[in-house]
């Protein structure tokens, strides 16, 4: 049978995937119904928000090797791959809000029109999984860090990773739906 | 552990169990036993506000032209007795009784989270003050249960109950989800040893299925509650047609959440009803495989006929089929349902005690209300009959008449298990009495008046012959209703001071939560009981008769 925290975490993400599910078909609803893709071409900035997506995706990867290195002991490894994690996490952060600041700039607010509403709301809420998963990695960090050679549950990793990866791979759908999407 | 065994603690009343004095023991508790407990007392205090509130509709409504209440407050009333009564009486009444007795069902100790169970009660009790405190921050909300976009807003609703309705109602649903997650992963992980799945009382796989509609249902009604909060806080336009946005997403989405929901109300209450019916018929429950089948074909559908509320908002004519088609089938495993039910009473020993009165009503005036959905199903009916006074007699069939009635049975059943002490059957026979007379009063002839032509939510009606009459013979009706709750008080109270010690296993029930002592200690059992077969403790008393593999 599954650990109990994991299948937790499971179904919880399974609930997550529901909610961006309906703020992803907003988007894609008045994408359709409206000129919100042109929009979208005009404000975004695709080379620059790829560059920091590719950080968010690599940072699962570096989260795998964390997850294997714990498993096969090697300490001080899982420190070096959690800090990695946590700094591509923290790169993708600082990227969107560049992205935000400028769209800021030039007056695309939430409130401007329905590219704005759909935007913000959706890419908001996956910053702040981002975020909360950002400070679920550095209680790892500080944990696998500690002298008294204290580290991490290979329970705690499993699930925290688990989260991590989902919310990873909802940006994928974000990026593509968001940002590719806007130039067919 | 068994019924034989010399008492070494002479409990017999929650007021003998010393872990449980003083409130902090209460709102500092984990323990599964003190959080049920916690949902099911608040949930009931909601009940009675949810009632009073009602009443004065009814008041209201009792002659044509009347003035007790301006329309605005008439508005406030109906949107805060339905929120009332669905989210903040049926969910977490169904929620309490779930985490009470799951844990005890599957001779578990305490549920697979126990923090987490009670972060979803405080969620819950914290979001119920918080919509009620919209009344002295500026007036409730006043858009109805389901806050229809675009009444919903700022432009035209522009004092804070609607705030206040969606805040409160996110941070319910978060903790109904945790609620719903704990109760999978303990069914799934917590079970005794011998306890497979297919052993599992049917109340256990009810809850167990709900669970799946509450997690993958509650977070569309949070997502559109993020859109409706962003529109109004943030002036973003999700709902907003003058801005291009569309108020009927918002329809599509708060019953793609509502229509699950239904069934989140009622799963639970066919739990209990699987589990009073048998005890009380002396037989073992007929199809239990059916009974436990059909619930999955119940969660798949609901979310296949969302569509069936919007049928007057101009769909086109596949839409329109599809989704009548999905809604009749979806009668179909229910149907099921009240077939095994009768089957498992037909042929057996009935003893009518309270609790078996409550679920026989429940079986008639369930299948009246779902006979009224079915007729929703079709189109043209639908068309003629949305928004009257037939669609407040559905849902008071299904929820009050169904969900309601069935919790009263579970509450006659599991009283003595949770306190120690027997409701009085001589009250609860009067008690059901004037339920059953009160509810039907009350809400059988609004069939009539909504084919008359009364619409739903209005404040009041013209002096014309059939609406006249039934609007005063609901209202007095309605009074019966309210006597009858005052009734149910009356023997709680009673019942606590002195009722009869009630013993382990009163009705001589079979499965495990009547193993251990009623209230049951802290650590639930004193052994890890085992299972098995369907009915684990005269399974445990009878061994030669086991009656399972
Ligand atoms: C004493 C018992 C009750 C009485 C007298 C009562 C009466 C009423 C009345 C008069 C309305 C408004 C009709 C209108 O103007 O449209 C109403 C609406 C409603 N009731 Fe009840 N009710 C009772 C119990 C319940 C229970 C137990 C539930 C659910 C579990 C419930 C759920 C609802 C809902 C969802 C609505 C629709 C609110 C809306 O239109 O937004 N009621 N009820
Ligand atoms: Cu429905």
């Amino acid at each position: 049978m599954i650990e109990r925290n994991k299948l937790g975490m499971i179904l919880f993400l399974l609930s997550e995937s529901v909610f961006f599910l309906l703020l992803i078909l907003a988007y894609a609803f008045y994408h359709t119904s409206g000129e919100l893709g042109t929009k979208a071409a005009h404000a975004l900035n695709v080379i620059q928000s790829g560059i920091f997506s590719v950080a968010l995706f690599s940072s699962s990867f570096t989260l795998w090797q964390a997850d294997r290195c714990l498993k096969d002991g090697e300490r001080a490894r899982v420190r070096f791959w959690l800090a990695a994690t946590v700094g591509l996490g923290l790169i993708f952060l600082v990227g969107q809000g560049i992205e935000y600041a400028r769209l800021l700039r030039d007056q695309i607010t939430i409130s401007r029109n329905l590219f704005g509403t759909t935007f913000f709301t959706l890419t908001g809420f996956h910053g702040l999984h981002v975020a909360v998963g950002l400070a679920l990695l550095m209680i790892l960090f500080g944990l696998s860090a500690r002298k008294n050679g204290s580290e991490p549950s290979p329970v705690a990793m499993g699930s925290i990773s688990l989260y991590w990866h989902f919310v990873d791979g909802v940006w994928v759908v974000i990026f593509s739906i968001v940002y590719l999407w806007g130039f067919i | 552990m068994s019924e034989e065994s010399p008492a070494q603690r002479p409990i017999s009343s929650l007021a003998d169990m010393k872990e449980y004095r003083g409130i902090f023991s209460w709102i500092a508790s984990v323990d599964h036993k003190q959080i049920g407990i916690m949902y099911i007392v608040s949930a009931f205090v909601f009940f009675i506000v949810g009632v009073g509130l009602a009443i004065a509709m009814r008041i209201q409504l009792m002659e044509p032209h009347a003035h007790f209440m301006s329309p605005e407050t008439y508005n406030q009333l109906f949107t805060m007795h339905g929120t009332t009564m669905v989210f903040l009486m049926a969910m977490p009444l169904l929620f309490g009784v779930s985490v009470y007795f799951v844990p005890l069902m599957i001779g578990a100790r305490d549920m697979a989270f126990p923090r987490l169970n009670a972060l979803g009660f405080w969620l819950y009790f914290f979001g119920a003050l918080m919509i009620y405190f919209s009344f002295m921050a500026g007036g409730a909300p006043n858009a109805g249960w389901f806050s229809y976009a675009p009444l919903t807003e700022k432009a035209y609703s522009s004092h804070p109950g609607l705030d206040y309705w969606a805040l409160s109602l996110l941070v319910m649903g978060a903790g109904s989800v945790a609620t719903g997650i704990n109760l999978i992963v303990t069914v799934l992980t917590m079970r005794t040893s011998g306890m497979t799945l297919t052993r599992a009382p049917l109340f256990v796989w009810m809850t167990f299925f709900n669970s799946f509609l509450v997690i993958l249902a509650l977070p569309a009604l949070n997502a559109a509650l993020v859109m409706i909060l962003a529109d109004r806080q943030l002036n973003a336009h999700f709902f907003s047609p003058a801005h291009g946005g569309s108020a009927l997403l918002w329809q599509n989405y708060f019953w793609l959440f509502g229509h699950p929901e239904v069934y989140i109300l009622i799963l639970p209450a066919f739990g209990v009803i699987s589990e009073v019916i048998p005890v009380f018929s002396r037989k073992m429950i007929y199809g239990y495989d059916f009974l436990a089948a059909s619930t999955v074909a119940i969660v798949f559908l609901s979310y296949a006929v969302w569509m069936h509320h919007m049928f007057a908002t101009g769909l086109s004519y596949l839409v329109l089929y599809v989704f009548a088609g999905s809604s009749m089938l979806i009668a179909v495993p229910t149907g099921i349902k009240i077939f095994n039910w009768i089957a498992t009473m037909w042929g057996g020993s009935i003893r009518f005690t309270t609790a078996m009165l409550f679920a026989t009503a429940f079986l008639i005036q369930f299948t009246i209300g779902g006979l009224s959905g079915v007729a929703f199903a079709a189109i043209p009916i639908d068309w003629q009959l949305t928004d009257s006074y037939f669609v407040v007699a559905h849902i008071h069939y299904v929820l009050l008449g169904g969900t309601l009635f069935a919790m009263f049975a579970g509450i006659y059943y599991w009283f003595p298990k949770v306190t120690g002490r027997l409701l009085s059957e001589k009250i609860g026979r009067l008690n059901f009495w004037l339920m059953v007379i009160g509810f039907n009063g009350t809400f059988f002839g609004m069939h009539w008046l909504g084919a008359a032509g009364m619409p739903r939510r209005a404040y009041t009606f013209l002096d014309r012959p059939p609406l006249t009459t039934l609007h005063l013979v609901s209202s007095l009706f309605s009074f019966v209703l309210a006597f009858a709750i005052l009734v149910f008080i009356w023997n709680v109270v009673r019942s606590l001071r002195n009722g009869a010690v009630a013993g382990n296993n009163p009705w001589d029930a079979w499965t495990l939560e009547w193993t251990t002592t009623s209230p049951p200690p802290v650590e639930n059992f004193e052994a890890t009981p085992p299972a098995r077969g369907w009915r684990p403790f005269w399974d445990f008393r009878k061994k030669e008769e086991t009656d399972h593999d």
